[in-house]
């Protein structure tokens, strides 16, 4: 039964995609444009409902209690990511590790909103999705207010070797918030302390330092979304 | 800090998470939205006087229904939306069945009464009330729904907010109808539907400012 229950998920998310990503390459880890026409097309949709499945499991573990799974679950994921806003960001490479940062941010914080019954790609494309248009249109105005001549001479200027390294740096602005929130996040997710104990070092309650993890983790992506 | 270092702090420690987190945000948003407009009705005008006796007549319910009919398929809508690349599915229709009926019936009553009647019984006595009572009465609603909205992930930010007003103003003319004299179907039609599009509008406005995240 479980295992039917299974091929129906991954029908379905198999179905889903080839309804809303067939052209954009989601969830592909070859990235392949379909040159040798439909067996190449069904092969990387199977891989990407196969992805799906995969991921789905990993991020169900995940907030099951499973850190391990969850770690593979975002590890792969940055990927999948990765190379999603690279097409999209083209001209701006500096951008994209930055976006990945912060699509990973956007997802833990928001993992309580994915519903299970649905394709966890649909879910994940849409964040992916609003962050970067929520990136470009606050490019853009930036852009028209302070920088409206494109300089064409700077072409040197960026390289794409480092693309694993951000511009923007998470540990700096995590020393920017308050000592309630960052103490138990230093604590609890930099050292690797329980709960139990961060509470013991922090003097929290157990339940105050869990509160202060996700209110500090949200108050963290703020940040990341006013810096940029 | 390097993408694999974030992955490792996101990851380190755990990540249980609720899976009943929506439906708990709304009810304690709806709770706290609701009891402010109840204290908002309360302190402002009442219930009406005759409540008792115009508990007996179907209009006094139907008055009733229609914003409640509203009201819960927004919250389904609303959920939805709150959820990232939510989509809305037969939620509109059921928005708009209570709205077409009452109009079938304004139309009925509109075209039985004497042509020199019919414009009071659009307008009624109190329609300037209805309409600034309806969206004062939804406020601590729609600023409850927007705050639950802004916890969760609602990725189309207009229609959101739109919804979340919706919900807001439905909610709002549920709890002016237990004040609200008027009895006619043409009135609600109006008034009703006007008074609780305007928290809509607004939420509409307001969404794609204050939901971002």
């Amino acid at each position: 039964m479980p295992q039917m229950v299974k091929n129906d998920m991954m029908l379905e998310g198999a179905e889903h995609l080839r309804a809303q990503f067939a052209t954009s390459g989601y969830f592909r880890r070859d990235g392949a444009v379909s040159a040798n026409g439909a067996t190449k097309r069904m092969d990387t949709e199977v891989r990407a409902a196969a992805n799906e499945q995969r991921l789905r499991e990993l991020l169900l573990d995940g907030v099951g209690g499973d850190a391990a799974a969850y770690h593979a679950f975002l590890k792969d994921l940055s990927g999948y990511l990765r190379a999603f806003l690279r097409r999209r960001l083209a001209r701006l490479p500096d951008d994209v590790e930055d976006l990945v940062q912060e699509c990973l941010l956007a997802v833990h914080n928001q993992r309580h909103t994915y519903d299970s019954s649905q394709p966890l790609t649909a879910w994940v494309h849409a964040i992916a999705k609003y962050k970067l248009v929520d990136r470009l249109r606050q490019r853009s105005s930036r852009e028209l207010r302070n920088d409206p001549l494109d300089d064409d001479l700077d072409v040197f200027a960026r390289s794409d070797d480092d693309a694993a390294s951000a511009r923007m740096d998470i540990a700096k602005l995590l020393a920017r918030l308050p000592d309630r929130q960052r103490l138990p996040i230093v604590h609890m997710k930099l050292e690797g302390l329980s709960v139990v104990e961060t509470a013991r070092v922090t003097g929290m309650s157990e339940a105050a330092v869990k509160v202060a993890v996700h209110r500090g983790l949200k108050a963290l992506a703020a940040l990341v979304r006013v810096q940029r | 800090m390097k993408t694999d270092e974030l992955i490792t702090l996101l990851a380190n420690g755990g990540a249980a998470a609720e899976d009943d987190a929506v439906a708990r945000r709304y009810a304690m948003a709806l709770g706290w939205g609701a009891f402010g407009a109840m204290l908002l009705m309360a302190l402002l005008f009442g219930v009406r006087a005759d409540i008792a006796a115009a508990a007996r007549l179907p209009m006094f319910w139907v008055k009733l229904a229609v914003p409640a009919i509203i009201a819960i398929a927004s919250v389904y809508a609303a959920c939805r939306l709150s959820r990232p690349g939510g989509r809305l599915h037969r939620e509109p229709w059921f928005m708009a069945v209570p709205v077409v009926a009452v109009w079938l019936v304004a139309a009925y009553v509109l075209l039985a009464a004497p042509p020199a009647d019919r414009m009071a019984l659009v307008m009624g006595s109190t329609w300037q009330y209805c309409l600034l009572a309806i969206p004062l009465l939804s406020l601590p609603i729609l600023l409850a729904v927007l705050w639950a909205m802004k916890g969760l992930a609602p990725t189309r930010l207009a229609i959101a907010g739109g919804i979340g007003g919706l919900l807001a103003g439905s909610i709002g003319g549920f709890v002016y109808a237990l004040h609200c004299p008027e009895m006619d179907a043409p009135f609600l039609g109006v008034w009703y539907v006007a008074g609780m599009l305007i928290p809509a509008l607004v939420g509409m406005l307001a969404g794609p400012r204050l939901l971002r995240w």
